[in-house]
């Protein structure tokens, strides 16, 4: 598999998803320039890393998604490409328009770097594919816009099409808003388009994909991702 | 969304733009003010909305700059999922 990883200025997330499709998990990952106006050719993936692009001025992912590397990657998304945006990268494709919704401030106001537990959804998506439907997996979270936000139509659009991937959740998979860490509306914490090739989702599965970081549950969610 | 064009001769075309929150969409800054202005003793503030102000100054007339602005707005200033605008451009 062909995965392109795309740098922002101010992404930080960039390297950790080289290693992880890269020698963790087998691929043959490509940087890809913001100011590129094309994805190499024979690319299978676009991930779009986490970080800060353009410093997060204006609303995060506000600027980003006026990058020149930007109509390559929605016309890759419109020919089914897949696609990944890991939390600056989520906030970089409800922007652009490819996942709806909008992520802002957390409630508490506060940039929360922690690990929690959050419960997948669905199993009908090249991300989760391996898990099983309600499954709790721990990936860390490092935000402080991701409290996820759309009109209740369009939460019961998402909803009714089995687009949420992920929910926030207990330890033990109970949905309960003392277990929502930053606001999301349905504690949303990721979710997919209705053509299931455009994933956005606020934690970072690259971060928790090796033993020695902790743990594997990220790894299980990118090996669903790479599989053809 | 309002605009006002006021056409007034001479300087430069400005444009004043006022992003506000949507009202169903939670605001936690402001909630955060709120809670900051009532521990002030300020009791009476029952509401606390915070937005951002962008101010442009901008060549051409201000009757161009109005559609102008208005795209302006729709694509980067403000995001409508989650936000509302208004302006006025006077020049």
């Amino acid at each position: 598999m062909n995965v392109a990883v795309v740098t922002f200025p101010g992404s930080n997330c960039d390297d950790d998803c080289h290693h992880v499709f890269g020698p963790v998990l087998g691929a043959k990952t490509t940087p890809v320039w913001h100011g590129d106006s094309s994805i190499p050719d024979g690319t299978d993936i676009v991930v779009l890393p986490g970080g800060f692009s353009y410093g997060d001025y204006l609303r995060t992912g506000a600027i980003a998604r006026f990058s020149a590397i930007m109509p390559a990657i929605a016309d890759f998304a419109s020919r089914g490409g897949r696609i990944i945006g890991i939390c600056n990268g989520f906030q970089i494709l409800c922007e652009a328009g490819l996942l709806p919704g909008a992520l802002i401030q957390n409630r508490s106001l506060r940039f929360i770097c922690e690990t929690v537990p959050i419960r997948c959804e669905t199993t009908d998506s090249a991300v989760t594919r391996n898990c099983t439907e309600n499954q709790v997996l721990r990936i860390p979270i490092a935000h402080a816009e991701g409290n996820y936000q759309l009109d209740d139509d369009g939460l019961d659009r998402l909803e009714g099409e089995g687009q949420v991937l992920f929910r926030y959740c207990s330890p033990t998979g109970a949905l309960d808003s003392a277990y929502n860490p930053n606001g999301s509306k349905r504690s949303i914490a990721g979710i997919m388009n209705a053509g299931r090739n455009v994933f956005g989702m606020m934690p970072h599965p690259e971060r928790i994909s090796e033993d020695v970081l902790g743990g594997v549950d990220g790894r299980l969610l990118l090996e669903g991702l790479v599989c053809p | 969304m309002e605009a006002t064009v006021e056409v007034i001769s001479g300087g430069p075309v400005k444009a004043k733009i006022i992003v506000m929150p949507r009202k169903e969409v939670l605001d936690p800054q402001g909630e955060a003010v709120q809670s900051g202005l009532h521990s002030m003793g300020y009791d009476e503030v029952t509401s606390v909305r915070v937005g951002r102000y962008v101010e442009l100054e901008l060549d051409g007339s201000a009757a161009e700059a109005e559609a102008r602005v208005k795209t302006m707005c729709q694509k980067l200033l403000a995001n409508e999922v989650i936000e509302d605008f208004q302006f006025t451009v006077e020049s």
